[in-house]
């Protein structure tokens, strides 16, 4: 879902599209691990799941994949894009359950989803790090005092009523 | 076995729906019990935390098939995570016909009827319009914007204490320093004052006929586990003279419909029409250098805007396109508005709609994220969703900590696409002019389209085969039981929908007390607005 680059020059399960970690890196399999989340235990099933999404997209699409590796990870990249696309597309078999993975990887990368957001801060975390999520004080509590361009930007509209309101 | 109690008025849910009621029958006279399904959290316990387990605690994030829908989960309902935009829904929208053909709002209720009891409201939250000057950078953006287009922008209303707010922008996960005037600081307390009981984590399962002389209905209820609200842990009934239904309108249709063959059947209107307010969200990925040379915006030396996560989420709004003249499903109001990460996942990188949310290009455009500028478009839609057979328990099968599947459906209609279409050509004209910014709607493939204003999926008006209730909130065929949240107001607003839900909870007061006070009880209406 947020591709990165290869933690190791062996790296297979990550394809090493995109420059700077992604979602693997910022805490995917650990946050899909969390035990508030109770899917811990599903991981191997779904695994499989996809794995077998992956073999029938290659009969179809007449890639040859290397019986040594598993087969979404023997996959191309631009394949396993191609493959999450028609898993995530309305309509298609089992799709709340990738919806909810790409959901809950994605929000590994964007939120720290796993980490209290000051510790992810703390520890740089490369997805918070990548969006340019703002420190907090050091109490840990976020505030703005410059907030504001503090100048009308805009006349409002003719039919605004004392208070505000449309008209 | 489980002993059944009796109160005079039991309210079931504790947002703007249930608190108002609440308080009017509680300061009355009447006993009143309150029954909420989520936990009772207040200012200390809301972080500034994006990890599972804290605002997940609070809210719900509720998939059905081609929509989702956010929603508040505690005591407070959503008042607690809402971001307090409040606004008067223009004159127009009481006269809409949709494609029913028909004036959908009761023929009593016009903009000018519902004003005093949008007084009313805005006494005890109070509404505050911000000065220029209190627009957070992205209000200022989107304002610039339009002003450069030849459009004009107001600075919103808000529902905060200007004073204490410290432009956080963790709205969603409740207002650590109570600048925002929930429920929990005005009409739930003032009612508690009044000896309303609030009972948190004990959620509704049916309403049925009371065996008990005197008392008109019997709510059958569970008990929540406090850290997995998946697990019952006990169960109870309460009769009641009077039962205001304020789950919210994903659940309290759900509730009723569980409820039919209890209640001898429920008005067929109950739980169609269901209306996401329209809402459509776009992306617009700003270019900093345009933004100064085209805007003139420098927010700090070097930095034009960079403002994404700063401020108070909702900030300016363009009323340009609220013209009573036009015709329906062309009228919309385009707001500045702020999402937390947990959303980034839907803003599209790419015109290929199967893949355009994920992959290469979206991560380059998060590395831009700072410089994102939301757009909420609130537009007429045609009141299309339609909840299917209710589930077992609850509104919804939860299936982890704030996620949860509803049988609701939504196909927008053709005419919701046109509304739909307008408000993002609109967007584009205001913010793509002269390459200011590049904007997209989020990818409705991971979500269907997304709302955090569900509306009338049990709706008030004057033809029964359209609205399960009454112009006074009563359920047709069942007296003495009332709905006042969302779910009666009839149609999408075109503006953030709180402060009319409020104001149809307060008009709807002295008819409860009256029906309350109908069947023996000694209460009176007339009590001041609680601040
Ligand atoms: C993130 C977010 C931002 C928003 N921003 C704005 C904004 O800026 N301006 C605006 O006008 N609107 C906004 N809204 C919408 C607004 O908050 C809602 O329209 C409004 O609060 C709905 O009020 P209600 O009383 O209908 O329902 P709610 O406030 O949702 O209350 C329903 C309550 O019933 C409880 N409940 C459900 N089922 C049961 C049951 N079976 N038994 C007991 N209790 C039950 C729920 O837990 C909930 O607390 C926002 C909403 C969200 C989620």
């Amino acid at each position: 879902m947020v591709p990165g680059e290869k933690r190791h020059s062996g790296d297979l399960a990550i394809a090493g599209a995109a420059p700077g970690p992604g979602a693997v890196q910022a805490g995917a399999i650990e946050l899909l691990n969390l035990p508030d989340l109770g899917i811990g235990a599903l991981l191997p099933e779904l695994a499989l799941l996809v794995n077998t999404r992956a073999l029938a997209y290659a009969a179809i699409h007449g890639r040859v994949l290397l019986p040594t590796q598993p087969p979404f990870v023997a996959l191309r990249f631009t394949d396993r894009t191609a493959l999450a696309g028609e898993l995530l597309t309305p309509g298609a078999p089992d799709r709340q359950l990738y919806v909810l993975l790409a959901l809950f990887a994605a929000a590994a990368f964007d939120t720290a989803a796993h980490l209290h957001t000051t510790e992810a801060i703390r520890q740089r975390h490369p997805g918070l790090a990548w969006i340019g999520f703002p420190a907090p004080d050091a109490d840990g509590l976020w505030r703005f005092p410059d907030y504001s361009y503090g100048r009308r930007l805009a006349s409002e509209h003719p039919l605004t009523t004392p208070g505000g309101h449309p008209a | 076995m489980s002993v059944t109690e009796r109160t005079d008025v039991l309210v079931i849910g504790s947002g703007f729906g249930g608190a108002i009621p609440a308080y009017h029958l509680a300061a009355g006279g009447a006993k009143v019990v309150i029954l909420e399904r989520g936990p009772h959290l207040t200012a200390p316990d809301f972080t500034h935390d994006l990890r599972l387990g804290s605002y997940t605690r609070i809210v719900d994030l509720v998939q059905g098939d081609g929509i989702t829908v956010v929603a508040g989960n505690c005591v407070g309902g959503s008042s607690v995570v809402y971001f307090a935009a409040s606004l008067r829904a223009p004159g127009f929208v009481f006269d809409r016909r949709g494609s029913l053909g028909h004036r959908l709002w009761p023929s009593t209720l016009t903009r000018a009827a519902l004003d005093p009891w949008y007084d009313r409201v805005e006494e005890a939250l109070p509404v505050a319009e911000p000065s220029w000057d209190q627009v957070p950078y992205p209000g200022g953006l989107f304002a610039a914007a339009c002003a450069r287009a030849g459009r004009t922008c107001n600075p919103v209303p808000v529902a905060v204490d200007l004073a204490r707010c410290t432009n956080c922008n963790w709205m969603l996960n409740g207002c650590h320093f109570d600048a925002k005037r929930s429920m929990l600081l005005n009409y739930l307390p003032a009612a508690a004052a009044h000896g309303a009981e609030i009972r948190p984590l004990h959620e509704a399962q049916t309403i049925a006929p009371a065996t008990t002389p005197g008392y008109r209905y019997r709510v059958a209820y569970t008990q929540l586990d406090a850290g997995d609200y998946r697990l019952p842990v006990g169960v109870g009934a309460i009769e009641a003279k009077t039962v205001v239904l304020a789950a919210g309108a994903l659940a309290t249709p759900v509730l009723l419909q569980r409820s039919a063959p209890l209640l001898g059947g429920v008005p067929q209107a109950v739980g169609r029409y269901f209306s996401g307010n329209g809402d459509r969200v776009s992306i617009a990925d700003a270019d900093e250098d345009k933004v100064r040379d085209l805007l003139g915006l420098e927010r700090a030396p070097g930095i034009p805007y960079q403002g994404f996560p700063i401020g108070k989420p909702i900030g300016s709004m363009s009323y340009d396109r609220l013209d009573a003249a036009t015709a329906e499903f062309t009228r919309f109001s385009l707001q500045q508005i702020y999402f937390p990460g947990i959303t980034d996942l839907l803003a599209q990188a790419t015109d290929t709609p199967a893949t355009s949310w994920f992959g290469v290009r979206k991560k380059e455009m998060r590395a831009r994220w700072p410089s994102w500028l939301s757009v909420l478009a609130m537009t007429e839609d045609d009141n299309e969703g339609v909840f299917g057979a209710p589930p077992p328990t609850g509104s919804s099968t939860r299936v982890a900590t704030s996620l949860c599947l509803s049988t609701l459906s939504y196909r927008p209609t053709a005419n919701t696409l046109r509304g739909w279409a307008a408000a993002d050509a609109e967007a584009r004209a205001v913010l793509e002019r002269d390459g200011l910014a590049r904007v997209r709607p989020w990818s409705e493939n991971a979500a269907g389209s997304v709302s955090a204003h569900p509306l009338a999926s049990c709706r008030m008006g004057d033809d029964p085969v359209t609205s399960a209730l009454d112009e006074r909130g009563e359920l047709r065929g069942h007296p003495g039981l009332f709905v006042t949240d969302g779910s009666a107001v009839p149609t999408s607003l075109c503006v953030n929908p709180s402060l009319t839900i409020a104001a149809l909870a307060e008009r709807a007061c002295p008819g409860i007390v009256a029906s309350t006070a109908e069947a023996g009880v000694r209460a009176r209406y007339g009590a001041p607005t609680p601040r």
